[in-house]
């Protein structure tokens, strides 16, 4: 399967949805407007030569370490049984607006990892039928995996930091110095 | 009508059935810190949530923060039952953003601890299963096995659990010079093992109507909830990453896949899952076999840039079959000595994310029996 077969498989089948496809290491990488997401993946899904009916893994990354003012951005590896090849959908967000399509009603597996890079992200899925917070507690502030995340002082009512025992040590001399003399 | 008993006012007869349960965080059949909220009619489930993220220590965070292969030892805390397996997908992953090369000696070795470490990890599996469901001694003579595996891993590396084992571009240590006969010797036993086991509890009458035709999972469900390896395979589903989608020396090795057969009831069922893990010892007990005739003399770490650096943008992923099924690694390099982002998707989140479609209608008994032959472990769900 190349890159080449699959966007002309696309483009023949779904009008105005403008896809770019890449080769890569042993997989084919499709990259598409968030609008078109849920066509392109429900195609890739549903056609009969392509049959990409295990979705592997959801995974958000935040492109603002990599070039200023860049936003998010979600890659869908999708697998399949039948023919064992691989495809990767990406889609780009805008910083301001990280918004995506959910495909929950298309695999089953997308409901949970949705909510993991929602909790992780704060990248909201349209659709999604119970979008909460999964491995942080309900009452977290923040998404821990944005590069622009600061790690809070106090965490839950606890010190997330905590002064060493040689600097207690290095303290209790200076004071005990400055009573002598 | 009203019923001041409660002390609140109860609206229907209806409202009075129901009784939410709450099982976990610590209760003993959730395998690590799993909190289960069930809505229960009488002793029968109606619907249940889980709440996971007790053990979530933040090692993806913490990937982005150290050097690659300084990340290797909290790998090992993904799934610490099944460590070799994380090791070895970073490690590919790393490897793969690099195009380097791995001496032939070295991918023996790391197939060899692999499959010593899946018989481990199934070992606990089975074990637990039994226990969970009320029978203790099948538990020691597991616990047993594994501590010979895990005399054998500390011989071969240093470390009982958390191995880190595996470097970017080969293993850290050799064989030892008696450890090879100490393999063989474990190997002999285990095959007596595995029959005394199988008299002990697999085909024990309670134990296969406890386990048959509970919590069936069919094939497209098993697909589509992403259920991997083990799990997947005792759905009738023949897909092994060994063999289908091979890497490391697996092609080279020969061994059967079990799949799923309805043993005992329906295919896909508990007893399934339970099955299918002792036949793949079996099938993990002749790779090493193999391992140990094949393995080549020769380096066990190729040539490593002394400082990592992968270009940046460059990104790579890797599936390995750990214990729990396909494991994926992602990483993404941003050229400079530590990961722009690691991403691992592990074969217990999917299987935990499937409990609450089938559990309605189970009993709680029945729930842990469903739950314990997923073979879920809560570290590797929270990460």
């Amino acid at each position: 399967m190349d890159a080449q077969t699959i966007k002309s498989k696309i483009g023949e089948r779904l009008v105005d949805v403008s896809v770019e496809c890449t080769d890569a290491d042993g997989y084919v990488c499709v990259d598409v407007r968030r609008e078109d997401l849920l066509k392109v993946v429900s195609f890739l899904k549903e056609e009969p030569s392509l049959r990409l009916d295990f979705l592997m893994a959801i995974t958000g990354i935040d492109l603002a370490g990599l070039e200023e003012g860049k936003g998010f951005r979600v890659l869908y590896h999708l697998f399949s049984y039948p023919y064992k090849h691989t495809v990767v959908v990406r889609v780009d967000l805008p910083k301001d607006d990280p918004t995506v399509p959910s495909l929950a009603n298309l695999y089953g597996s997308a409901n949970w990892n949705e909510r993991e890079v929602y909790d992780l992200f704060g990248i909201v899925f349209q659709g999604h039928p119970d979008l909460r917070r999964i491995l942080l507690p309900e009452e977290w502030v923040g998404h821990p995996l944005r590069k622009d995340y600061k790690e809070p002082d106090v965490i839950l009512g606890f010190p997330a930091t905590r002064t060493s025992l040689m600097d207690k040590i290095k303290a209790a001399r200076v004071k005990g110095k400055e009573e002598q003399g | 009508m009203n019923d001041e008993r409660l002390g609140e006012t109860v609206e229907s007869q209806d409202d009075l059935r129901e009784m939410v349960l709450n099982m976990g965080p610590h209760h003993p059949s959730t395998h690590g810190v799993i909190r289960f909220i069930l809505k229960m009619d009488g002793e029968v489930i109606s619907s249940c949530d889980i709440d996971i993220g007790y053990l979530h220590r933040g090692i993806e965070k913490i990937g982005e923060k150290v050097p690659y292969q300084g990340f290797i030892p909290f790998t090992d805390r993904v799934d610490y039952l099944g460590a070799m397996f994380v090791n070895h997908g970073y490690v590919m992953a790393v490897e793969r953003l690099l195009g380097l090369e791995v001496p032939k000696r070295a991918e023996y070795l790391r197939v060899l601890a692999d499959e010593l470490n899946r018989i481990a990890s199934h070992l606990i599996c089975l074990g637990s299963i039994t226990m969970d469901l009320g029978a203790y001694t099948p538990f020691l003579h597991g616990i047993r096995e594994r501590e010979r595996i895990n005399d054998i891993i500390e011989e071969l590396c240093g470390a009982r659990l958390t191995y880190n084992y595996m470097r970017v571009g080969g293993v850290s240590f050799d064989l030892t010079p008696g450890l090879r006969g100490k393999i063989l010797d474990f190997l002999d036993g285990l095959e007596v093992f595995i029959d005394e086991f199988n008299r002990l509890i697999t085909f024990n009458e309670i134990f296969v109507r406890r386990c048959a035709d509970i919590g069936v999972i069919s094939k497209e469900e098993a697909i589509s909830y992403g259920l991997v390896g083990p799990n997947l395979r005792a759905s009738g589903v023949d897909f092994d990453l060994r063999r289908d989608q091979p890497y490391s020396v697996y092609p080279e090795l020969e061994f059967e896949v079990p799949v799923g057969r309805g043993w005992a009831g329906t295919v896909g069922d508990t007893f399934d899952r339970f099955y299918l893990r002792i036949e793949e010892m079996r099938q993990s007990a002749k790779i090493i076999r193999q391992v140990l005739r094949k393995i080549p003399p020769g380096p066990i770490l190729g040539k490593v840039p002394k400082k990592i650096k992968p270009e940046k943008g460059k990104e790579a992923f890797t599936r390995v079959e750990s214990a729990r099924g396909d494991l994926f690694t992602y990483v993404m390099a941003d050229g400079t000595e530590m990961p722009y982002r690691v991403h691992f998707r592990t074969g217990s989140f999917n299987a935990l994310s499937i409990v609450p479609k089938k559990v309605a209608g189970l009993m709680v008994a029945d729930l842990v029996a469903f739950f314990a032959s997923l073979d879920v472990i809560a570290p590797e769900t929270d990460r």
